[in-house]
């Protein structure tokens, strides 16, 4: 369950994009998502659970899941003039039994 | 008739959780040596590829493009292992149960992270951070779901020019 994605926009983790300069600083940009889990992928990740080893049905969701959020931080970048978005942090919290919230945040610059 | 609804009972209060207990022993541990060996595998298999946490790229590094990689797996425990667990609890130290499953799950994820950025055509991944989040309890009599999230996550570059 590799995840290939492709970004529109220049991302990192770092405090600059490797090899380019940071001209313009937005400040910051958030994205979220809540999600709550699925009744079907439960009831098989309970059964999963005798056994114990990878709940593919919780990867999956919470990779969708940090896409997203990642997806609406890069639209807030982008609706400000963003070119990129550097010191990426990613945080989950569980809001109620049953459901968290992914979140991801960073800096939304402009580099030349 | 008293006696056969009196030996079903006392199957399913106290059989099935045993043979189950039994059941997930042995599957759990072959699962997990499973994984190990996949992990093992995998991990032979990127060796030489450049995986650092240094937060600045080493200075030789001449970077082309760059883009953010993640890697994460959600994993469980074996209803054995979490009653053993449960039953550590009580008197606390060390519970070697959830050491491997925790280890395992760090590598995969690092692998996941990994692979991703090679088959994607990267020469290396910077600043690699991981975390870990729980998913849901389980309960103290070792039922309900428990799942621990892994995420590694870093900053994969291409070269440029030639390293040095």
């Amino acid at each position: 369950m590799v995840v290939n994605k492709t970004y529109s926009i220049a991302i990192s983790n770092t405090e600059s994009i490797p090899g380019r300069k940071i001209v313009e600083f937005y400040g910051v940009v958030t994205g979220n998502t809540v999600r709550a889990k699925h009744v079907g992928r439960d009831i098989m990740a309970g059964l999963k659970n005798i056994v114990g080893g990878e709940l593919k049905g919780y990867t999956e969701l919470l990779q969708d899941s940090r896409m997203e959020a990642t997806e609406r931080m890069i639209e807030q970048a982008q609706s400000m003039g963003a070119n990129a978005v550097v010191n990426v942090r990613f945080a989950t919290s569980s809001i109620s039994q049953g459901a968290a919230e992914l979140f991801a945040y960073g800096t939304a610059v402009r580099v030349a | 008739m008293e006696d056969t609804v009196n030996s079903f009972s006392l199957f399913f209060n106290y059989g099935l959780p045993i043979l189950l207990l039994v059941f997930a022993y042995f599957i759990g541990n072959m699962i997990e040596k499973g994984h190990f060996r996949n992990i093992r595998k995998r991990e032979d298999a990127v060796h030489g590829f450049p995986v650092v946490s240094f937060d600045t790229m080493p200075e030789e590094w001449r970077a082309g493009s760059s883009t953010m990689v993640t890697g994460s797996i959600v994993i469980s425990l074996d209803y054995f292992k979490r009653v053993i667990a449960g039953l550590r609890g009580l008197i606390g130290g060390r519970i070697k149960t959830y050491e491997p499953l925790l280890e395992r799950a760090r590598r995969e994820a690092l692998l996941r992270m990994t692979e991703s950025a090679k088959e994607q055509g990267y020469d290396a991944v910077f600043n690699v951070r991981l975390e870990t989040s729980r998913l849901a309890n389980a309960r103290r009599d070792g039922n309900g779901t428990a799942g621990v999230e892994m995420l590694a996550f870093g900053t994969a570059v291409k070269f440029a020019g030639r390293i040095g």
